[in-house]
C-alpha cells in the first residue's frame, strides 16, 4: 500500500488520543483508509474539515506534525485463486514470505445479500463428534460459535471440526491469538496436509489490538470471493470473538461513546451482525459456513458480548469436562445448533429427532439423580439404571475423541436404551419402535 | 423544496446544512457518487438537520448535495402488497436485482403494470370521508378494499364511480367533489406516514373474542384475543422465533403480517421456503397468499431497522380498515429498541437506564397501542393482533425494553431457560405467564360461550394443579422422596401429566404442530377428568410409572389425527390403565 504521486498531504493533526487522530482535510470520504506517519488508518468521523481517523497500530509516537496521506478507498483486500495456503496479516498482507496476492481488489466488509436471494440451508456437515452431529447437527451455511472457558481446549476441537469437516477451503480468522496458539494451527493444518486449501488472516497478542478489528471482514472478503466466484463450500473459522469485541470496546470508548452494558458499544449487536450474517448458502451451491470461539469470564453466558453473540449466531456450542469419564464432551444440555431441524430425520435416518431428544432426557434424568445423591438421598431403581446408562453415553457416543458415522451413533444409542430401560420408559414413537427396538 | 448539503458524518448520522425549512421526520435523499441515500430527519438544530441514513454512508463526503422531499417516511398502499417481501423501507426485495443489495436501489412496492377487476361499491351522489370503501378488487382471496385517502379531511361527495372492469392502480376509480366543488381524483393507491395511526374508524372497544393461535398453552392457559396485544420474551435458545413462526402458521386470522426486524437472515429465509408451501389448515390455501413479509435482518441497516415495524403497522391498518382480522408479528421488538439506542448514542443525548433513550417506554406504549379490534363505517368489525418478542439482555427480565413493553402489552408469554433447557418446548412458563383478558368480564362470557359452559373455571384449576404441583417437587427436592406424604407425589405428577401433554407441544410434528380450539378443550378434560380422582399406591415408586405410562399413552394420542380410530384405542387404553389404579 504504498503512497501515490497525487495523494494530497496533510502534516496538521489537532488533536490526539490513544487510537485516534485528527487532522484538517477536505475531499476525505468516510471509512476512507489513510496512513499516519506510516500508520494504517481509517476514517471514522468527519465534521467539515475535521476528520477522526483510527489508527490501528495506536497513537505511540505519533506528532502533530506527522504524515497524514488519504488512499481515498477504503480498506481493500487482492482476491484471487492465488490467496489458497497463505498466511496474512490484518491487512491482507502476506506474513508468511510469499509474494503478494494479483488478483481484483474489493472492497472488504461489502453489502449484505439480499434476503430473498439466499437459499435455505440444507446440506449437513458431519464431524464424527456425537456432541455435533447427534445432538447439535451443522448445516452449510450455519454461523456457530463455540461459548468456552479460556481453560478449555477450544482451539483444539475448533481444528479438529475444521478439518473432519468436508469442505473446499477453511479460512481463518485469527484476532489476539498468541503466537502459541497461531503456531498450533499452522502446524495442525501443515501436518493434516490440508495447507493448500487454508488462508489465514492473524492478529497475534504481538500485534496492535485495533488492528483486530479487520481481521473478521478480511477473512469473509476472502471467504465470499471463493463461496461466491467458485461456488466453493468455505469453513470460516474466528477466533477469538471476545478479543475482537474488547476493541471494539477500545475504539468507542476513545470515541467518546456512551457506553451501554458492560462498557460494550451500544452498536455491538450490528457490529457482530454484520460479521455472522456474512453465513450464507448461496443459490450457487457455494456457502460461507461460520464457527467461532467467545470466550467468557467464569462461564457467565449473561455477559454483553456471548449474550448478544447467542442472539446473531444459529445456536451455540459448549464443551465440558465429563467427570464420570474424564473426557471433554460437547455440552447436551446448554449446547444447541438451531439449523438442525433442516437436516435430522430428513438428511439423517427418520429416528434421529426421537432418539437425540430421548437420550438428552434421560442424560438430565441422571443429572438430577446426581443432585439427589449428592444431597443424600436414597436412589431409585430407576435413578440407578439412568446414571448407568448416562456413564456409558458419554463414553460411547459423546466423548470428543469417538469418530463415528450418525446411524452408528443412533444404533449405540438403541442399544443402550434396551440395555438399561423398558419400552415405556423410552417413550419414542411407536413406529420407530417397531423398527429398532429388539428387546421382547 | 428545500436543499442543503453535508456537513458531518458519523457513521450513519449525517449532518446536512439547510438553506430553508425542513420539518421533523422529513426524508431527504443524500446524493452521492450518481445514487440517492434516503434519509431521515431525526433533529434540527439552527440551519443544521440531524439526518439517519437508511444506507451505508461509506465514502460520503462533507459537500455532498441533499435534496428534500417535504414528505415523511411513507407507504404505498394499494392492491398487490399480498404475499409481497418487503425491506424495512417497503422496497420489493424481489425486485431487485443482485444478488448483493445495492446502495441506493429502492424499488417500487406495487405493480404499476398489473390490472385489478374493480367492482364499485359506491355510487355517484353518496357522501363519503377518509376511509370509506368506494370499490373492491380481488387480491389472491381479499376482497381488497379501494377506499377514500385516509389523508382527505371533511366529507366529500361521489361524483363519478368507474364501471366494473380491469384497471391498473394508477387509473382514475372515482372522482369526488369536495364543499367547494372541486374535483378529486382517486385511484387505486395511497400514501400514509408510517409514523401515524390511520384512525379510520368509528370506535375502539375492548376486545373480547378469543383468537385461536392453535399453540395450547396460549390457547387454553393464557388466551389471545381479536385486537389484543400480547409480548413474548425470552432469553436466545428459548424458542421465541419458533413460536412466533408457529402462531404465524396457524393463528385464525385473515391476515398475518411478518415483521423480521434485525433477526438473522435464514429465519426470513425460512419463511420464504415454507410459507409458500404450507397450506393454511384452516382455508387449504398457501400460507404465503396470507402472508406479507416486511424484513429488515440484522445485517441490513440500522435505520431501516426502526422503520420496518411502523411499516408493517401501517400496512396492517391499512388491511384492517377493510374489516380484515389482521395479525401482526413482530421479531424482535428489543432490536428495534437497540437501533433507537444506536442513534440517540450518536446524537449525544443524556442516556436512559442501559444507554437506551429516555422516551423508550413511551414509543413502545404507542407503538402497541395502534393494535385492537375496531368498528369500522358501514358496520363492519377489523383488529389488529399484535403480539412481539423481546430479546432480554443476557435473559434478565428487569431491563428497560422487557419492562417497557411489560407496560404496553395486555399478555405476556414469559419462556424460560429452565424449560427450554429441559427441552420443554414451547417453554412458556405456564406460572409466570399471563393474559390480562382473562379477567375481562366479555371474555370470560365469551369463551364460555364458545368453549364450553365451564371453561374458564376449568383453566383456573388447571393453574392450580400447576402450581401446587411445582410446590410439590420443591418439597421433595428438599426434604427427599419418602420425605414427603404419598399425596405429594401424586400432586407433582398430576401437574406433569398437565405439563406434558396439555402445555407441551411439538412444533414439528404434522398434527400435533396445531391444535384446534376444539380438541384443546377435549383435551383438557379428559386429563382433568383423570386429575380429579384419586388412586392407590403401595409406595411413592409407583407413582411415577402410573404417570409415565398415561403420559406416553397421551402423548400417542397427540401426535395422531383427532377422534381417528387411533385416537380412540389409545384413549380406552388410557381409561383401563386409570381405572386399574383408582380409588373407587
Amino acid at each position: 500500500m504504498a503512497t501515490q504521486a497525487f495523494q494530497k498531504i496533510y502534516t496538521k493533526l489537532n488533536q490526539i488520543t490513544k487510537a485516534t487522530c485528527s487532522v484538517y482535510a477536505t475531499g476525505v470520504g468516510n471509512e476512507e483508509l489513510a496512513t499516519v506517519s506510516g500508520r494504517l488508518a481509517q476514517v471514522v468521523k468527519i465534521v467539515e474539515d475535521r476528520v477522526t481517523l483510527q489508527i490501528f497500530a495506536g497513537t505511540e509516537g505519533i506528532g502533530t506534525d506527522a504524515e497524514v496521506v488519504f488512499f481515498g478507498k477504503p480498506p481493500t483486500l487482492k482476491v484471487g485463486v492465488d490467496l489458497a495456503g497463505r498466511f496474512f496479516n490484518a491487512y491482507g498482507d502476506p506474513i508468511d514470505g510469499g509474494p503478494d496476492v494479483e488478483g481484483e481488489e474489493v472492497e472488504i466488509g461489502g453489502p449484505s445479500v439480499n434476503p430473498v436471494r439466499r437459499k435455505q440451508p440444507s446440506e449437513l456437515i458431519t464431524t464424527g463428534i456425537a456432541g455435533i452431529d447427534l445432538n447439535n447437527t451443522l448445516v452449510t451455511g450455519q454461523k456457530i460459535p463455540f461459548f468456552a472457558d479460556p481453560d478449555q481446549p477450544y482451539n483444539e476441537v475448533m481444528a479438529m471440526v475444521a478439518l473432519r469437516a468436508e469442505s473446499d477451503k477453511i479460512i481463518l480468522g485469527g484476532m489476539g491469538l498468541s503466537n502459541d496458539d497461531y503456531l498450533f494451527f499452522k502446524n495442525t493444518f501443515e501436518n493434516a496436509g490440508v495447507i493448500d486449501r487454508i488462508v489465514s488472516f492473524v492478529n497475534t497478542t504481538e500485534n496492535p489490538t485495533v488492528e483486530r478489528l479487520l481481521v473478521p471482514k478480511m477473512a469473509l472478503t476472502a471467504a465470499e470471493y471463493f463461496a461466491e466466484k467458485h461456488n466453493e463450500k468455505v469453513l470460516v473459522l474466528l477466533t477469538d470473538m471476545t478479543l475482537y469485541c474488547d476493541a471494539l470496546s477500545i475504539v468507542s470508548n476513545r470515541m467518546d461513546q456512551i457506553p451501554s452494558k458492560d462498557s460494550m458499544p451500544g452498536s455491538l449487536y450490528s457490529d457482530l451482525a454484520k460479521i455472522y450474517e456474512k453465513a450464507v448458502q448461496f443459490p450457487n451451491g457455494g456457502s460461507i459456513t461460520i464457527i467461532a470461539v467467545t470466550t467468557l469470564s467464569g462461564g457467565d453466558i449473561t455477559h454483553a458480548i456471548p449474550d448478544n453473540t447467542g442472539y446473531i449466531t444459529e445456536g451455540q456450542l459448549f464443551l465440558k469436562r465429563d467427570t464420570d469419564i474424564s473426557k471433554t464432551i460437547v455440552d447436551p444440555f446448554r449446547s444447541l445448533s438451531r439449523l438442525k431441524q433442516l437436516v435430522i430425520g430428513k438428511k439423517t435416518r427418520e429416528d434421529h429427532p426421537q432418539v437425540m431428544n430421548t437420550a438428552v432426557r434421560l442424560y438430565a434424568d441422571a443429572a438430577n439423580a446426581k443432585t439427589k445423591l449428592e444431597n443424600g438421598f436414597d436412589l431409585s431403581d430407576y435413578d440407578e439404571r439412568v446414571l448407568e446408562f448416562a456413564k456409558e453415553y458419554s463414553e460411547e457416543i459423546l466423548a470428543i475423541d469417538v469418530n463415528i458415522g450418525t446411524d452408528e451413533m443412533l444404533d449405540t444409542a438403541w442399544k443402550l436404551f434396551q440395555k438399561h430401560f423398558s419400552k415405556e420408559e423410552i417413550g419414542i414413537k411407536d413406529e420407530f419402535m417397531k423398527l429398532h427396538w429388539k428387546k421382547a | 423544496m428545500t436543499k442543503g448539503k453535508v456537513k458531518a458524518i458519523i457513521e450513519n448520522l449525517v449532518q446536512v446544512e439547510v438553506s430553508g425549512p425542513v420539518s421533523q421526520n422529513e426524508i431527504c435523499y443524500i446524493e452521492f457518487q450518481g445514487v440517492k441515500l434516503m434519509a431521515e430527519v431525526i433533529k434540527v438544530l439552527g440551519n443544521i438537520a440531524y439526518t439517519q441514513v437508511f444506507e451505508s454512508t461509506r465514502g460520503l463526503r462533507p459537500g455532498s448535495p441533499v435534496e428534500f422531499t417535504d414528505k415523511m417516511l411513507e407507504v404505498k398502499l394499494g392492491p398487490g402488497m399480498l404475499s409481497k417481501n418487503y425491506d424495512g423501507l417497503q422496497n420489493d426485495l424481489n425486485k431487485m436485482k443482485g444478488l448483493f443489495l445495492t446502495r441506493g436501489e429502492y424499488t417500487d412496492p406495487l405493480d404499476e403494470d398489473s390490472s385489478w377487476e374493480f367492482t364499485p361499491l359506491a355510487k355517484a351522489g353518496d357522501k363519503v370521508s377518509a376511509g370509506d370503501w368506494l370499490g373492491s378488487v380481488p387480491e389472491s382471496w381479499i376482497e381488497h378494499k379501494i377506499m377514500v385517502p385516509f389523508g382527505l379531511e371533511g366529507d366529500y361527495t361521489v361524483k363519478e364511480v368507474s364501471a366494473k372492469g380491469s384497471y391498473k392502480i394508477s387509473d382514475t376509480i372515482a372522482i369526488l367533489s369536495d364543499k367547494e366543488g372541486n374535483d378529486i381524483k382517486i385511484n387505486m393507491v395511497q400514501y400514509w406516514p408510517v409514523k401515524i395511526p390511520i384512525k379510520c374508524y368509528i370506535q375502539k372497544p375492548r376486545p373480547f373474542k378469543l383468537l385461536e393461535t392453535g399453540v395450547r398453552t396460549i390457547d387454553t392457559l393464557n388466551p389471545m384475543v381479536e385486537g389484543g396485544t400480547g409480548f413474548i420474551p425470552g432469553p436466545f435458545g428459548a424458542g421465541k422465533t419458533v413460536l412466533q413462526h408457529s402462531i404465524a402458521k396457524n393463528a385464525d386470522a385473515d391476515m398475518i403480517i411478518m415483521a423480521a426486524c434485525g433477526e438473522r437472515a435464514n429465519e426470513v429465509v425460512e419463511l420464504f421456503v415454507e410459507f409458500p408451501e404450507l397450506d393454511d389448515p384452516r382455508t387449504g390455501r398457501k400460507l404465503m397468499e396470507r402472508t406479507i413479509i416486511v424484513c429488515n435482518t440484522s445485517n441490513m441497516p440500522v435505520a431501516a431497522r426502526e422503520a420496518s415495524v411502523y411499516t408493517a403497522m401501517t400496512i396492517a391498518e391499512y388491511y384492517r380498515n377493510m374489516g380484515l382480522k389482521v395479525f401482526l408479528l413482530a421479531d424482535s421488538t428489543s432490536r428495534w429498541a437497540q437501533a433507537l439506542r444506536e442513534m440517540s448514542n450518536r446524537m449525544e443525548e443524556l442516556p436512559g437506564p442501559d444507554a437506551f433513550p429516555m422516551d423508550l417506554p413511551a414509543i413502545v406504549s404507542s407503538f402497541y397501542a395502534r393494535a385492537g379490534f375496531v368498528y369500522l363505517k358501514g358496520g363492519s368489525t377489523g383488529s389488529i393482533t399484535f403480539i412481539g418478542t423481546v430479546s432480554p439482555a443476557g435473559g434478565n427480565l428487569k431491563e428497560p425494553v422487557t419492562e417497557a413493553t411489560k407496560k404496553a402489552a395486555r399478555c405476556f408469554y414469559a419462556l424460560s431457560q429452565t424449560r427450554a433447557d429441559s427441552k420443554r418446548y414451547p417453554a412458556v412458563d405456564p406460572i409466570d405467564s399471563y393474559s390480562k383478558y382473562l379477567e375481562y368480564p366479555e371474555v370470560i362470557d365469551y369463551l364460555n360461550e364458545n368453549v364450553n359452559p365451564n371453561w374458564v373455571n376449568d383453566v383456573t384449576q388447571t393453574k392450580d394443579i400447576l402450581h401446587r404441583g411445582r410446590e410439590a417437587q420443591e418439597q421433595i427436592n428438599i426434604l427427599g422422596d419418602d420425605g414427603v406424604p404419598l399425596s405429594y407425589h401424586d400432586r407433582y405428577w398430576k401437574s406433569e401429566l398437565l405439563d406434558r401433554i396439555i402445555l407441551q407441544q411439538d412444533g414439528f410434528d404434522e398434527v400435533d404442530q396445531s391444535t384446534p380450539m376444539k380438541r384443546q378443550e377435549y383435551m383438557l378434560e379428559l386429563i382433568l377428568g383423570i386429575c380429579n380422582q384419586d388412586y392407590v399406591y403401595e409406595s411413592f415408586e409407583e407413582v411415577m410409572p402410573f404417570y409415565i405410562k398415561l403420559i406416553n399413552i397421551c402423548k400417542q394420542m397427540n401426535y395422531v389425527l383427532f377422534d381417528s380410530e387411533d385416537f380412540k384405542k389409545y384413549e380406552a387404553e388410557l381409561h383401563k390403565e386409570v381405572e386399574q389404579r383408582s380409588a373407587k
